[in-house]
C-alpha cells in the first residue's frame, strides 16, 4: 500500500532532474552576471560534499531542521492543514527548549535532555494552537494565522535574548549558553549531532502511522477529501485538522529545541535560516512522503551546506542558491498538477 | 420545405487514453427541430457536443455548421457561430446576480431575432439583481438556459438539462424548446430518459459505445425499440415486488414519518425542500432531536465522487473508508491491509464490479461501478436502515437496474430502506410507500396516489 500512488516518472527521476534543471539554471545566471559559474559550482560542492566535513558538519547538520520540519509540514498538508508558520513553531520550540534547559541546569542527561525536546515540542504544538482554535471555531484559514503567528514568535525571541533570557552580561542580545550536560552528544571530530539519528527514526515513524495506521489513513483521507471523509467515513474531520495541526507544530518546536541543545547551545536572533519556510519546499519536494522528506532534506540541506561554501570560496552570494531550490519547487509543482489535470482529463 | 442543416459532424472520432469515446460518429441537426441525442452513460453524447462546442478536440472528422464547414477551437468561437451550450452541471456564479451572470455570458440586450420569445419567457421568471445562490434549482436551470440563448443562438445544446427539475419544470423546459424550434432555432437534447424524447424532440440519435445505434424520426420507434438501440440487447423489466404482508418492526421514527423493517419507503421532493437534511439525520450524520433510528444506518449519498468515494484512494482504501474500525482489519491503532484489501477482492467478485482490482482508484471506475463498490461497503456494516439519495442519478440503464434491484434485495432481507430520487418515476417505481417534502416538512401521500396527485403535493398544492 503505498501512501500516494503515483506513475514512475514522478518518483525518482522527476526531483532529481529538477535539481540539474535548478542547477543548470544556477549556472547560466552565474555566467551571464560575469561569475566564474565552472568554480562556483565547485565550490558549492565542495561546500556540501567536498570532506567529511563538510558532508557530516555542513550538509547533514543542516538537513536535521529541514528533515523534522518537513514531517511536521507533510503530516499538517496531508490533512488538508497549509500549515506556513513552521518556522515560528520552530521559533516557539527553540525559546521552550532554552528557558527549560536553563531552569534544569545540571540535571542528569538522560532524563534532562528528553525534558528539555519534550518542552521545545509543547512549545511548538503550543504556538499551533491559537491557528487551530481560530480555524476550528471562526473558520480563520490558517495559511494566514500560522504566518502571523511566525513574525510574532520572531519579535518574541528579539524581546527575550534582550529581556528575561539574556545572558548575564547584558551585552549580547542571545541567551546565557544552556549546560553542558544538556546538550545533545555529537559524533567525535564533526559537529553532527543524536539529533540526526532523531530525525531518521521519526521519519520512519511518520511514514509508518501514515501507512499503517488508522489515524494516518483518517488524516489522508480528510486531507484529500474532507465530504467524503465525514460523509462516508464518519470520521471526525475537525478533530483530525487540529490534531494534524498541533502535531505539525510539536514537530517544528522540536527541530528548533534540537538546533538548540545540538547546534547553538544558545538562543539568539536569527536562529533558523528560514528552515520553517524552506521545509514546506522539502516537503513538497518529498510529495509529503516522510521516507522521501529524508532524501529532500538531505538535498536542500547540501544547497545550503554548499551556499556557505560558495559564498566564501567563489565570492557568490549564498541567496544565489535559492534559484536552484525555486526552480525544483516550480518544476515538481508543475509536473504534479499536469499529472493532476491529466487524470481528470481521461476521467471525465 | 427544403431540409436546412444547422449543425452537422461528420465522422468525428475521439479517444481518451485507452478508451475509444467516439468511433466515427455522424450527427446531422437540421433547422427547426429539436433533436434527442440518447445513449447510456459513457455512450459518448457528452463528448460528441462538447466538440461541437469547441470544449474538447476531436482526433479526427469534420463540423459544419449552417452547411459551412468549420473548425471550432473554443467555446468563444462556437457562440461567434450561433452556438449556445448547457451544461450537465450548473455554470453560474453563486455568488453574484442573475444580471451578472448573464453579462459574464455575453448577453446581448434587445430584442433577440432568434429566440425573442424564448428569452422574454425565460426571463419572466427571475428577478436580475437576485444572487444566483438565492435562486431555485428550476430557476437556476432557466439562467443556464438564458446564458446559453445570450448571445442569440441559433442553435442549443442541451446536456442532461432535466435531471434536477421536477415534473411540471421538465414540461415547461420541454415546451419552451419547442417554440424555440417553432421559431426556426435549432436544439440537440442530450437524454436517457426516453419519456421526454418522447415528449419532445422530432428526431433522435442513438449512440452506444461511441458509435450511432438509431438516427432518424422518432415517429415509429416505442420505447423498447431505442432501448434496444442504446443498450443492445432486451431491457430486463424492473422486476415489481410487493410491499412485506406483515408490517415489521419501526426502525425509523421521526415526525410524520416511520419506516419498517422490510419496506421501502420513497421521499419526493424538488429539490432544497429540506429532504437532504432529514436523509442525513436519518443516517446519523447530522444531528436532530425529533428522528430516532434503532440499529445501524448506512447511507448512499448521491454525490459519488465528492462524498461517497475518495477518487485518488484505491478500491481497498475506500472500503477502509466506510468501515475503519471493522475488526477484520483494524486492531488497535494499526490497520491491515492484507486483510482489507483480500476483501476488497472478494467483494469485486462479488459484485461483479468491473475494475483493475483492489488497488485500482476509485476514480478509474465507471458511475455504475462506483455506485456498486458504496453499495458493496454499506452492505459490509449489516445496517438496519439503508438511506438513499438519489441513487441512480447519472447512472445508465443498466447500473440503475443494478441499484433498484438491490434496494429492493435489501428490503426483501429485513433492511429498513429509505430513498429519496429527485426523479419522481424512480420514486415511484421503488416505493411501497411515498412520502412528499415540501419546505421541511413531510406531506403524507394517501395510498394509490397517481402521479399527478403526488407531483401537486411536492409544488405545495393539497
Amino acid at each position: 500500500m503505498r501512501v500516494a500512488p503515483r506513475g514512475a516518472v514522478l518518483g525518482w527521476l522527476l526531483p532529481i532532474g529538477a535539481a540539474a534543471l535548478g542547477l543548470a539554471v544556477l549556472a547560466v545566471g552565474l555566467a551571464g552576471l560575469g561569475y566564474d559559474a565552472p568554480s562556483a559550482l565547485a565550490a558549492l560542492w565542495r561546500g556540501a560534499f567536498g570532506s567529511w566535513y563538510a558532508i557530516t558538519s555542513a550538509t547533514l547538520v543542516r538537513a536535521v531542521p529541514l528533515v523534522i520540519v518537513g514531517l511536521g509540514i507533510a503530516v499538517a498538508f496531508r490533512g488538508g492543514a497549509l500549515n506556513i508558520g513552521a518556522e515560528g513553531q520552530f521559533y516557539a520550540g527553540a525559546i521552550g527548549a532554552t528557558w527549560v534547559a536553563l531552569l534544569l541546569g545540571s540535571w542528569p542527561p538522560l532524563v534532562g535532555v528528553p525534558v528539555v525536546l519534550l518542552a521545545g515540542a509543547i512549545a511548538g504544538a503550543l504556538w499551533a494552537a491559537p491557528a487551530v482554535l481560530l480555524k476550528l471555531r471562526f473558520g480563520v484559514l490558517e495559511v494566514i494565522s500560522t504566518l502571523l503567528l511566525s513574525f510574532v514568535a520572531e519579535a518574541l525571541v528579539s524581546w527575550i535574548v534582550q529581556g528575561p533570557l539574556q545572558e548575564p552580561s547584558g551585552i549580547y542580545p542571545q541567551s546565557a549558553p544552556i549546560p553542558a550536560a544538556l546538550r545533545l552528544p555529537t559524533l567525535p571530530g564533526t559537529r553532527l549531532h543524536a539529533g540526526f539519528g532523531l530525525a531518521l527514526l521519526l521519519a520512519v515513524v511518520a511514514w509508518a502511522i501514515f501507512v499503517r495506521t488508522r489515524w494516518g489513513f483518517w488524516l489522508r483521507a480528510v486531507g484529500e477529501a474532507p465530504r467524503a471523509a465525514a460523509v462516508s467515513g464518519r470520521i471526525p474531520v475537525d478533530r483530525v485538522i487540529g490534531a494534524a495541526l498541533l502535531w505539525s507544530g510539536g514537530l517544528a518546536g522540536l527541530a528548533g529545541a534540537i538546533e538548540v541543545s545540538g547546534v547553538t547551545y544558545a538562543l539568539y536572533q536569527n536562529l533558523s535560516p528560514g528552515y520553517g519556510f524552506t521545509a514546506i519546499a522539502v516537503a513538497l519536494l518529498a510529495r509529503l512522503n516522510p521516507l522521501g522528506v529524508i532524501a529532500s532534506g538531505l538535498v536542500f540541506g547540501a544547497l545550503e551546506a554548499g551556499a556557505s561554501g560558495m559564498q566564501r570560496d567563489a565570492q557568490v552570494p549564498s541567496v544565489a542558491v535559492y534559484v536552484v531550490q525555486a526552480v525544483i519547487i516550480v518544476v515538481v509543482l508543475v509536473a504534479v498538477s499536469r499529472a493532476r489535470s491529466a487524470r481528470t482529463l481521461a476521467a471525465t | 420545405m427544403a431540409r436546412e442543416s444547422a449543425l452537422q459532424l461528420v465522422a468525428i472520432a475521439k479517444r481518451f487514453g485507452a478508451v475509444d469515446a467516439l468511433k466515427g460518429v455522424d450527427f446531422e441537426l437540421e433547422r427547426g427541430e429539436v433533436h434527442g441525442l440518447l445513449g447510456e452513460n459513457g455512450a459518448g453524447k457528452s463528448t460528441l457536443m462538447q466538440i461541437a462546442f469547441g470544449l474538447v478536440k476531436p482526433d479526427a472528422g469534420s463540423v459544419a455548421v449552417g452547411g459551412r464547414a468549420v473548425r471550432i477551437g473554443s467555446p468563444l468561437e462556437a457562440r461567434a457561430l450561433g452556438l449556445g451550450m448547457v451544461h450537465q452541471h450548473f455554470t453560474s456564479i453563486p455568488t453574484l446576480t442573475v444580471r451578472e451572470n448573464l453579462e459574464l455570458a455575453g448577453w446581448a440586450e434587445g430584442p433577440a431575432r432568434n429566440a425573442g420569445g424564448v428569452r422574454e419567457t425565460l426571463a419572466r421568471g427571475l428577478d436580475p439583481a437576485a444572487l444566483v445562490e438565492e435562486l431555485t434549482v428550476g430557476q437556476q436551470q432557466r439562467l443556464e438556459v438564458l446564458k446559453a440563448l445570450a448571445t442569440d443562438a441559433r442553435v442549443l445544446l442541451l446536456d442532461e438539462p432535466t435531471a434536477v427539475l421536477a415534473p411540471s419544470e421538465v414540461a415547461e423546459l420541454l415546451g419552451l424548446l419547442r417554440e424555440f424550434a417553432g421559431n426556426g432555432g435549432s436544439a440537440v437534447l442530450i437524454t436517457h430518459k426516453l419519456e421526454e424524447a418522447f415528449a419532445a424532440v422530432d428526431r433522435v440519435t442513438v449512440l452506444r459505445r461511441g458509435m450511432v445505434t438509431y438516427s432518424g424520426a422518432i415517429a415509429g420507434q416505442t420505447p423498447a425499440s431505442l432501448a434496444r438501440a442504446m443498450l443492445g440487447d432486451e431491457p430486463k423489466p424492473d422486476s415489481g415486488r410487493s410491499p412485506p404482508a406483515v408490517p415489521g418492526e419501526i426502525r425509523v421514527r421521526a415526525d410524520g414519518v416511520d419506516v419498517r423493517a422490510g419496506e421501502i419507503v420513497g421521499i419526493a421532493a424538488v429539490e432544497g425542500n429540506g429532504q437532504r437534511r432529514f436523509l442525513r439525520a436519518v443516517a446519523g450524520l447530522e444531528p436532530a432531536d425529533d428522528v430516532s433510528v434503532s440499529g445501524p444506518a448506512a447511507f448512499v449519498p448521491e454525490d459519488r465522487t465528492v462524498e461517497g468515494l475518495i477518487p485518488g484512494f484505491s478500491l481497498t482504501e475506500n472500503l477502509v473508508l466506510g468501515a475503519s474500525e471493522d475488526p477484520r482489519w483494524s486492531r488497535g491503532p494499526w490497520l491491515d491491509w492484507r486483510a482489507a484489501g483480500a476483501r476488497t477482492e472478494q467483494l469485486i467478485e462479488e459484485f461483479e464490479i468491473r475494475a483493475a482490482g483492489p488497488r485500482a482508484p476509485a476514480r478509474s471506475l465507471s458511475g455504475g461501478n462506483q455506485q456498486k463498490v458504496i453499495f458493496a461497503r454499506a452492505l459490509e456494516g449489516d445496517p438496519a436502515v439503508l438511506v438513499a439519495e438519489n441513487p441512480s442519478r447519472g447512472l445508465d440503464l443498466k447500473a440503475t437496474g443494478f441499484v433498484h434491484g438491490k434496494l429492493r434485495d435489501l428490503a426483501a432481507r429485513g433492511v429498513a430502506v429509505l430513498v429519496y430520487s429527485s426523479d419522481l418515476d424512480e420514486v415511484l417505481a421503488l416505493a411501497d410507500r411515498v412520502v412528499v417534502w415540501y419546505r421541511g416538512r413531510p406531506i403524507p401521500v394517501a395510498a394509490g396516489a397517481s402521479r399527478d396527485e403526488v407531483g401537486r403535493l411536492m409544488l405545495g398544492g393539497q
